[in-house]
């Protein structure tokens, strides 16, 4: 039986944060993956590395996350592009809830501004007229998820972590964990196995909440920014059973990544096609531009969601040696970093630089 | 709104008209799709020189007088399907079209092995470039080399000097003697043999060298000339164009997002069909080249049957079992006689592009083992291609098979996507 300071199961981008926070710490680590180094949900997702200001405790891990990825800015493999991320109000009412919203994400230490409709047609010509301004939050950025994992798999295996390729865990044990060809693995372990949390942690409530994306040709200059509407976060933590909101990205390579949609109760992954309509018109809506445009390829993935939708992050209750990173729902890309260096500080027995305590996996149990 | 008809008819090749005329013969109203503006597909596409081909003429003809029940929609490009509704693109439109039955005729597509220079300009597949020359694209005094394997190199190479082209040679890969043993069968299919021996005429004085294949493709900015291993010794030529063509790969791609089960046993999947050309998803038939390489004539006897099956009269597909049989063994001879020699397969480079969509080079390709984790990490195969090419060049040089099939089939208007039936919420 092979001993490790740290079992990872699963090596998406949150699992493979985890193994390089860990390794960079000195731990002996061993990676379990059955798939694709970033080939669950860290594949499917747009990238967009955002700070979502209506839920405090989301908004600090997102923030304390976004200072770790400026440290891969210039990683080629992350593909970052500082495009920005540009709010759209449909309605004064919207538009209303901007100096809010400015002032939260300023008060947490990140940088914002409110844009009246004339700028926000110089941000974004190819916006439908009649829009009510927005905001602006000039250091955003989008990165390409899959391979940021795949680099920080690659590191975490040069700092001597060994990567168990094609095996996924069958089992949890005390302090050990039983691989799907009979291997056994011992030492503190940490799950990190996205929306397949519950075949191995069954106490943890997480639904998979289903999305569409669609990627068009290259179409260099007809978009700047990554544009959302004001209402997508209702669409995000709204408890609605399915949901759309504009939300489109330009990619470096020219190509526009148009999102998104959320369904609950679904587990097909095939695209569906009134789904795929319902997201499209929307973006039409705010962006009629786009109806013309070729596109090359739809696809579907599952968000990891929590029933408060926030991750669980820390030791499982009335378990020893064992932990969980998961349920980061539409977030994740963004959150892993962070989520790593505080699952870290845990393990180790160090109060984290943010508080702990709105992650606890216990929450879910009371 | 949704159009629908009793059986629909999807297809590039031959193998679709014969279909809608036998399914329209019962009083079926079909439709009969083409992404083309023309009838005919590769074989029988229109030339505008020399017109459409007599046997393509006459099937035509037949299917004018059935036209009661047939509706041909051309410039109808299959974008995605479900069930059995399609989702299809026009040039100013999006229409959906549903059915009780599908006949699917999607033809087959241009095997291209990559070797170095495969990418300038000049250089193109043997069937695409025949197809270019009948649409009038010009190669008059143009010098060619015709090179790859099967019968189809002779076909390319005569309409190539029909238009005009000084066809350098032919480089048929398969060895003098298979060549020949499969020339001696000939005569058994003796359409084929006619066939054959009109071709000779016309190809007379070009050399038709066996045992022989490109091994590179030189050129700065546009092809200039070939490396070619021959028997007799390595060989330059100097040319313009190089038509190359390794076989045909069948499209699987909407049987796939359909649900049909596909057949694994060759290197490219086909369709699984039974003998009445039944997928597996109910309702769902297909005939001719998807449902694996066997050429024109087995591709009209399928359609035919196909189109009888849809219409609901199985008794007159089985009745042409017997002739289907006997076609598809012409198609094993082939099979047989133009197995690809295993250096073909050898010839990329660690530079050359594998990718064309994506500019992804072999080397860029080591060490991965399935197709997925390739395409997330290096792009390959996420161009507007999907695939298509590149998967089929690296499960032909033993790599990885490209994946399943995500709808757009083909590139398409967003607006066509957002194309909804109000009946379905
Ligand atoms: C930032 C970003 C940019 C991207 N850019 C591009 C791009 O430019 N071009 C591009 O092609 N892709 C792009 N992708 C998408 C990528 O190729 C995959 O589509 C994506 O990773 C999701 O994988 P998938 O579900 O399509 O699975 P795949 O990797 O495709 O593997 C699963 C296969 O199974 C099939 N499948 C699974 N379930 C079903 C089902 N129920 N019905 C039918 N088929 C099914 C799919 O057809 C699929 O081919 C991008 C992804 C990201 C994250
Ligand atoms: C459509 C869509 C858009 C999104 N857009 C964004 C965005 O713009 N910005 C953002 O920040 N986030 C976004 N997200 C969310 C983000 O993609 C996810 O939150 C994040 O990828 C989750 O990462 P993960 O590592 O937890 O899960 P995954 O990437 O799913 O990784 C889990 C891994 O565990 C492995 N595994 C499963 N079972 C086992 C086992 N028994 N043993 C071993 N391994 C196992 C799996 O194979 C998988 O690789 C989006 C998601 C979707 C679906």
């Amino acid at each position: 039986m092979s001993h490790y300071d740290l079992i990872v199961v699963g090596a998406g981008i949150v699992g493979a944060s985890c193994a390089d926070e860990a390794t960079a710490a000195g731990l002996r680590v061993a990676i379990v993956e059955p798939g694709p180094i970033g080939g669950g949900a860290t594949a499917c997702g747009m990238g967009h590395l955002v700070a979502m200001d209506d839920d405090p405790a989301e908004l600090a891990l997102a923030r304390y996350s976004l200072r770790r990825w400026e440290d891969h800015a210039d990683l080629a493999e992350a593909e970052f592009s500082r495009c920005g991320t540009l709010w759209v109000a449909r309605n004064e009412t919207e538009a209303a809830g901007i100096a809010q919203r400015v002032a939260r994400l300023e008060a947490s230490g990140g940088e914002a501004e409110a844009v009246d409709a004339q700028a926000l047609y110089r941000l974004e010509p190819a916006l439908a007229p009649g829009l009510c301004g927005g905001m602006l939050a000039p250091r955003e950025a989008v990165v390409y998820p899959p391979r940021v994992a795949l680099h920080l798999v690659r590191r975490a295996r040069q700092r001597g972590a060994s990567l168990y390729a094609g095996r996924a865990v069958r089992r949890l044990g005390r302090a050990t964990v039983t691989l799907d060809d009979g291997t056994v693995l011992a030492g503190p372990t940490l799950v990190a196995t996205g929306c397949a949390l519950p075949e191995l942690l069954p106490q943890l409530p997480l639904r998979p909440r289903k999305g569409h994306l669609l990627i068009t040709d290259r179409y260099p200059g007809l978009l700047h920014h990554q544009v959302l509407e004001l209402g997508y976060a209702s669409s995000a933590h709204g408890t609605a059973g399915s949901s759309v909101a504009f939300n489109v990205q330009p990619r470096p390579t020219g190509q526009i990544l148009i999102g998104s949609s959320r369904e609950f109760d679904v587990t097909d992954p095939a695209v569906s096609g009134p789904m795929l309509q319902r997201m499209l018109q929307r973006a039409f809506d705010f962006m009629p531009a786009l109806r013309g445009l070729q596109a090359i390829r739809a696809w579907t993935g599952f968000r990891p969601t929590t029933p408060d939708g926030r991750p669980y992050l820390g030791a499982v209750p009335d378990s020893t040696d064992l932990w969980v990173a998961a349920g980061h729902e539409g977030l994740g890309v963004t959150t892993a970093l962070g989520s790593a260096r505080l699952m870290l500080d845990l393990l180790q027995g160090r109060p984290p630089a943010i508080d702990p305590a709105p992650y606890a996996p216990a929450r879910a149990l009371a | 709104m949704t159009e629908r008809y009793d059986v629909l008819v999807v297809g590039a090749g031959p193998a679709r008209v014969a279909a809608a005329r036998a399914a329209a013969s019962h009083g079926a109203r079909v439709g009969l799709l083409d992404a083309q503006a023309r009838h005919g597909g590769q074989v029988w596409r229109h030339d505008v020189l020399h017109g459409t081909p007599r046997p393509a003429r006459i099937a035509f003809d037949l299917l004018a007088r059935t036209r009661g029940h047939v509706e041909w929609l051309p410039q109808h490009q299959v974008i995605s399907a479900d069930h059995r509704t399609l989702l299809v693109e026009t040039p100013r439109a999006a229409v959906r079209l549903s059915c009780g039955s599908m006949v699917l005729a999607t033809g087959a597509r241009e095997l291209l092995l990559p070797f170095p220079g495969w990418t300038l300009p000049g250089v193109t597949g043997a069937g695409g470039i025949q197809a270019l020359a009948k649409q009038g694209w010009p190669v008059r005094g143009k010098r060619v080399v015709v090179a790859g394997s099967g019968p189809l190199l002779l076909a390319a190479a005569a309409t190539l000097r029909r238009h005009g082209a000084r066809v350098l040679g032919i480089c048929e890969q398969a060895p003098a003697a298979a060549v020949a043993a499969f020339a001696m069968q000939l005569w058994r299919w003796p359409a084929r043999a006619v066939q054959a021996a009109v071709l000779r005429t016309r190809l007379a004085g070009i050399p038709y060298r066996c045992g022989s294949f490109v091994r590179m493709a030189h050129g700065r900015d546009a092809l200039c000339g070939v490396d070619v291993d021959d028997p007799h010794g390595p060989l330059h030529i100097p040319c313009d164009l190089l038509a190359v063509g390794y076989g045909l790969v069948p499209n699987v791609e909407l049987a796939s997002m359909l649900g049909c089960a596909l057949d694994h046993t060759r290197i490219h999947p086909c369709v699984r069909v039974d003998t009445l050309l039944r997928t597996s998803t109910a309702n769902v038939y297909a005939a001719g080249e998807s449902c694996g390489i066997a050429g024109l004539a087995a591709a009209r006897i399928e359609g035919s049957m196909a189109g009888h099956a849809a219409a609901g009269f199985p008794a007159a597909a089985t009745a042409l079992l017997p002739s289907r049989q006997r076609a598809r063994r012409f198609a094993d001879l082939l099979a047989q006689h133009f197995a690809l020699d295993a250096r073909t397969r050898t010839l990329a480079g660690a530079d050359t592009i594998i990718c064309r969509c994506e500019d992804v080079t072999l080397a860029a390709l080591d060490g991965f083992t399935d197709a997925r984790a390739a395409r997330l990490a290096t792009r390959c195969g996420m161009g507007a291609c999907q695939g298509r090419i590149c998967g089929t060049t690296l499960a032909e040089l033993d790599r990885f098979p490209h994946g399943g099939t995500r709808p757009p089939l083909f590139p398409a208007r967003l607006a066509t996507l957002a194309t909804g039936d109000p009946s379905t919420p």
